[in-house]
């Protein structure tokens, strides 16, 4: 008889995270986002490259309408340029937020059917978002080239700003998808915040013109920071380090939340669901 | 030594009404919580009525290591539930579990399989849900394709696949698991018999090595071979801790029936699936059996069923018949019951309301849900006709009274079995199967 001992009791309240089951169920997770990756291009014509022509045909239309009819200026790199760095981002943030909330309801058969740490689930759904974001990344590079925009030292910050976006992201996803499990609503309010989250979040104008009182309290949207931090690592576009703090910091916050949310919420899923 | 499986006092509410199939709305958890809060305005509020059900009542028993222990018990006792709270899906409200060792659950196979994914990603994809590390699934990967028989499909995705392939590959994907206790429910019901026979295989051949089995089945036959302990459940308690072999018995006597009559009337005027030539005659129908569960919970394989058909006859005549069919759930009917093929009917005409009745001595169905045709011919032609009038469930019972459940076929019959006492000469081989020798030898291979 091995030495593994588990006692299974009611759970109610608040609940530690399992970081021991975690490590033991750790290849799952990227399975997992492996799964979401092979299976989401399926079938389509044009496969993987959805990846890149979404945020590029969105930065052609966005510079046609925002730049060249109403006017926007971007604060310094050519405007295309500019919106694809805040475009790359938050497609990212956008995609990753739907899917992971929607993530429990589709896999409801695993969930009522066998047990492994469900919090793998939501956090795979966001993270096999990352490669398309690589991917993108890789055509800003080459945008910028054709720009003649040059790489400067502040890239190495990105790494940063990436990780932020993942926490804000999984975050939000760890806590949208648990209730849904319950309530169906949120089904119907999330692509509407997304809508709502883009006009909010700097992308298609410059952080700069944020009104200046209010930039405080604006901070508390996590893709504040993670938009202007894209921007000042790649393009070298100023940022406000205390705005991009308390973003930061927000990101981190939302994650820890909805982990949090998760765990209390996970006992009822399977009754639920 | 300490036990491996410890179930101590466990107890599972579920709260019924809507709230447990359909997920409840912000509005209705505002409802709910402002109704709460104004008592006052309560009768403005829909009033949202909870019933409680207790799926598990103190539930206890142990398992040692190496026992193979089958749960037994009828639909609804709690089976299911018990094996959920164990496999960690849901939460127990009351009571505690000890697990010493690691645990794997088949409640279903071929959960987490991905309709585009192919053989092979399936097989990495499904082992890392049931608790696998890579490096196990690629040591066991060639055995398990080669269990499941499809090497040539391995990389078709595997919604191209046939049911019965799917199902292989799913339960040879769990059967290569390396748990020290392991879980099995009803994965028997699936697959060809040539299948289900190398499963039964493979789980003596796990139950052999030592490991925990907790098996639960429909199939007494499985139960009473594989394991050594039996386990039954009824509403929700143990109501049976002992041999497998007592405890099939103590299953299939609490459903062989004692005397007395119980019925079940159904009201047949709102019937959906209905065909009328002018009026709707069929009016009623009752069922009545002997014994002391009702006709609803279901009959022992070989319990008489009496029908009582009311119905009513517009103009006086001598010339009507009513047939009742008794299909089951694939639609296949099993057997039909016509007063066309009544020999002794002696009566003039009549009108007006009558009931009639079919007398069926024994119902030698095989256990299963059956749906029941009804109609009424008059004047030699179709005048009222209802597609599943009612339902009938046909449960185990010891019919041959061996104490052994009869498992195949579609229905059981009388028959017996003796040895030549001269037997032909030059027959160098001579078959001897009995009932008995045929049941407690359980492989299927003797399905014929």
């Amino acid at each position: 008889m091995s030495t593994f001992s588990l006692t299974i009791r009611p759970k109610r309240g608040w609940q530690p995270l399992d970081l021991r089951e975690a490590y033991l169920y750790r290849e799952l997770l990227g399975f997992l986002m492996w799964r979401d990756v092979k299976i989401r291009y399926r079938q389509t014509l044009l496969g993987g490259l959805w990846a890149i022509l979404q945020p590029l045909i969105a930065m052609a239309i966005f510079t046609f309408v925002f730049n060249r009819m109403a006017g926007v200026r971007s604060d310094g790199p050519p405007y295309p340029l500019f919106a694809f760095a805040g475009l790359a981002p938050w497609t990212f943030f956008a995609t990753a937020v739907s899917q992971s909330s929607n993530s429990l309801i589709a896999n409801q058969q695993l969930v009522s059917k066998v047990y492994f740490p469900r919090i793998f689930i939501p956090l795979g759904a966001a993270g096999a978002l990352l490669l398309d974001l690589m991917l993108s990344l890789l055509l800003l590079l080459v945008l910028m080239l054709y720009y003649h925009w040059e790489l400067t030292w502040t890239a190495l910050w990105l790494p940063v700003f990436i990780l932020a976006a993942i926490l804000a992201a999984s975050g939000l996803g760890l806590i949208l998808s648990a209730l849904n499990v319950t309530f169906r609503d949120v089904k119907y309010a999330v692509p509407f915040l997304i809508q709502m989250g883009l006009f909010v979040t700097p992308v298609i104008y410059p952080a700069s013109r944020l009104p200046g009182k209010w930039l405080h309290l604006l901070a508390l949207n996590p893709m504040l920071g993670v938009v202007m931090g894209f921007r000042y690592a790649l393009l070298g576009s100023p940022i406000a380090w205390d705005v991009a703090g308390i973003s930061l910091g927000m990101s981190l916050l939302l994650f820890v939340v909805g982990l949090f949310t998760f765990r209390r919420l996970e006992a009822r899923f399977a009754d639920f669901i | 030594m300490e036990p491996i499986l410890e179930v101590t006092g466990i107890s599972k509410e579920y709260i019924l009404g809507r709230h447990q199939k359909q997920a409840e709305t912000f509005r209705e958890l505002l409802q709910r919580k402002v109704a709460g809060t104004f008592r006052r305005n309560r009768s403005l509020t829909p009033d949202i009525h909870r019933e409680h059900f207790w799926a598990l009542r103190n539930v206890s028993f142990s398992v040692k290591e190496g026992e193979v222990v089958g749960i037994i018990g009828r639909n609804g006792a709690g089976k299911s539930t018990l094996l959920k709270i164990i496999s960690r899906i849901t939460d127990p409200t009351e009571g505690s579990i000890t697990l010493r060792g690691r645990m794997a659950s088949l409640l279903e196979v071929g959960t987490g399989f991905h309709p585009e994914l192919t053989g092979r990603e399936n097989i990495y994809m499904n082992g890392a849900i049931l608790g696998m590390r890579k490096a196990e699934i690629d040591t066991e990967f060639d055995a398990i394709v080669d269990f499941a028989e499809i090497e040539q499909f391995l990389d078709t995705p595997v919604k191209h696949y046939s049911s019965g392939m799917y199902v292989r590959l799913a339960f040879a994907v769990a059967a290569h698991l390396h748990p020290e206790i392991l879980i099995v429910d009803e994965v028997l019901a699936v697959g060809d018999v040539t299948f289900q026979k190398k499963c039964l295989g493979k789980m003596s051949d796990v139950s052999k090595s030592g490991r925990t089995v907790l098996f639960v089945s429909h199939n007494m036959a499985a139960v009473e071979n594989l394991c050594q302990r039996g386990v039954v459940l009824e509403r929700g308690r143990v109501v049976f801790d002992g041999t497998a072999k007592d405890g099939v018995h103590h299953y299939l006597s609490g459903i062989s029936t004692a005397t007395g009559t119980s019925g079940q009337s159904i009201d047949l005027s709102g019937a959906k699936d209905r065909r009328s030539q002018q009026a709707p005659l069929l009016r009623r129908l009752e069922f009545a059996t002997s014994g002391d569960r009702p006709v609803s919970e279901g009959l022992a394989i070989g319990s008489p069923l009496k029908v009582r058909v009311h119905f009513d006859l517009q103009r006086p005549t001598a010339s009507f018949n009513v047939g009742l069919g008794f299909d089951n759930i694939f639609g296949q009917r099993m057997f039909t019951a016509h007063s066309f093929f009544e020999p002794n009917r002696s009566h003039g005409d009549v009108v007006g309301p009558q009931v009639f009745v079919c007398d069926i001595p024994s119902l030698t169905l095989m256990p299963g849900d059956y749906l029941l045709r009804l109609w009424l011919d008059v004047n030699n032609s179709e005048a009222d006709l209802i597609n599943d009038a009612a339902r009938i469930t046909i449960v185990e019972s010891d019919y041959y009274g061996t104490g052994k459940a009869p498992w195949n076929g579609a229905f059981v019959l009388r028959h017996s079995w003796y040895l030549d006492p001269v037997p032909q000469q030059g027959a160098v081989k001579q078959e001897t199967t009995s009932v008995e020798n045929k049941a407690a030898s359980v492989s299927m291979t003797e399905t014929r």
